[in-house]
């Protein structure tokens, strides 16, 4: 995970637990991928990963509920000349406590309807951990490294396609 | 992201007699999936033809829209009905990729393509 110290400001905003929501939620985070460097489809990923991560939230934590809290935060770090910057995002809610050890995606030669959350977030961020509030609910903290700055589009310019292999922040 | 309604977000179309295509015409989220699973229910009947599901005009897919195209591949199969994705953008492929599941399914590049298969 990034430190403290290397992130900036955080984007922070609650919503609650209704699906017609996860749009706007995709939005925000796509947009800010692609403002730290990030290109066209690896927004896309970021926003599906944090997409999957509510639906959980909802579906498991909350069994469908669509009036409880969801708190969403949001640290974008550009790049400068120590560091390739990226995206964390913390996602935190009140639903039941599990042991983050348990939370594991399915066997993906199962074909099923189904069970693919976490392997997809597993799979689009550099890091996922899941871990225990104090007192009631989970925390989810995902990251992500953006593009180094000579790979990083210029204000205006999108760039297309995924981005090679980057060295993790953590 | 396109500005569909619920009412609007399946469109159904029957091109010649025994195809039945289903046109969602938004993203394919949580808050939608079901909208689509209902129109797959009710169009996926024994003796169709065949069912085409165009995605042409999907920008963004999740895993509950995965979960939906899984079931109606199911029953399909149960049901002897070929079913065949079409039209499918390059950032929706890549969740079907990311999933492992671009090879359980019959993915075509165009509606002629399934039509003619």
């Amino acid at each position: 995970m990034m430190t403290p110290m290397s992130r900036s400001k955080p984007i922070k905003i609650e919503l609650v637990s209704d699906p017609m929501y996860l749009c706007g939620a995709r939005e925000l985070v796509s947009s800010i991928a692609h403002r730290v460097g990030f290109g066209d489809m690896e927004c896309s990923k970021i926003a599906l990963a944090l997409d999957e991560a509510m639906c959980n939230i909802i579906r498991h934590g909350y069994n469908k509920a669509t009036d409880r809290p969801i708190w969403l935060t949001i640290y974008p770090q550009q790049p400068d000349e120590t560091t390739y910057g990226g995206i964390e995002i913390i996602i935190e809610d009140e639903a039941k406590q599990v042991d983050p050890s348990t939370i594991c995606g399915r066997d993906l030669a199962d074909i099923k309807p189904g069970g693919l959350g976490v392997h997809i977030m597993r799979e689009v961020m550099d890091q996922v951990v899941f871990e225990k509030r104090n007192g009631t609910g989970m925390r989810l903290k995902m990251s992500k490294s953006a593009p180094r700055p000579d790979e990083a589009p210029r204000i205006g310019q999108r760039s297309s396609g995924s981005n090679p292999a980057q060295a993790r922040i953590s | 992201m396109a500005a569909a309604s619920d009412n609007d977000f399946v469109r159904t179309e029957s091109p010649e007699t025994g195809v039945v295509i289903l046109v969602p015409t938004a993203d394919i989220d949580m808050s939608r999936s079901p909208i689509l699973r209902s129109a797959i229910k009710s169009e996926l009947k024994p003796g169709l033809d065949r069912m085409i599901i165009d995605l042409g005009e999907v920008q963004y897919m999740d895993s509950s829209g995965l979960a939906t195209l899984v079931e109606a591949m199911r029953i399909a199969k149960s049901h002897a009905v070929p079913l065949h994705l079409v039209s499918m953008t390059t950032k929706v492929r890549a969740i079907f990729e990311i999933a492992r599941l671009d090879a359980f399914f019959s993915i075509k590049d165009s509606r002629q393509e399934a039509l003619d298969c």
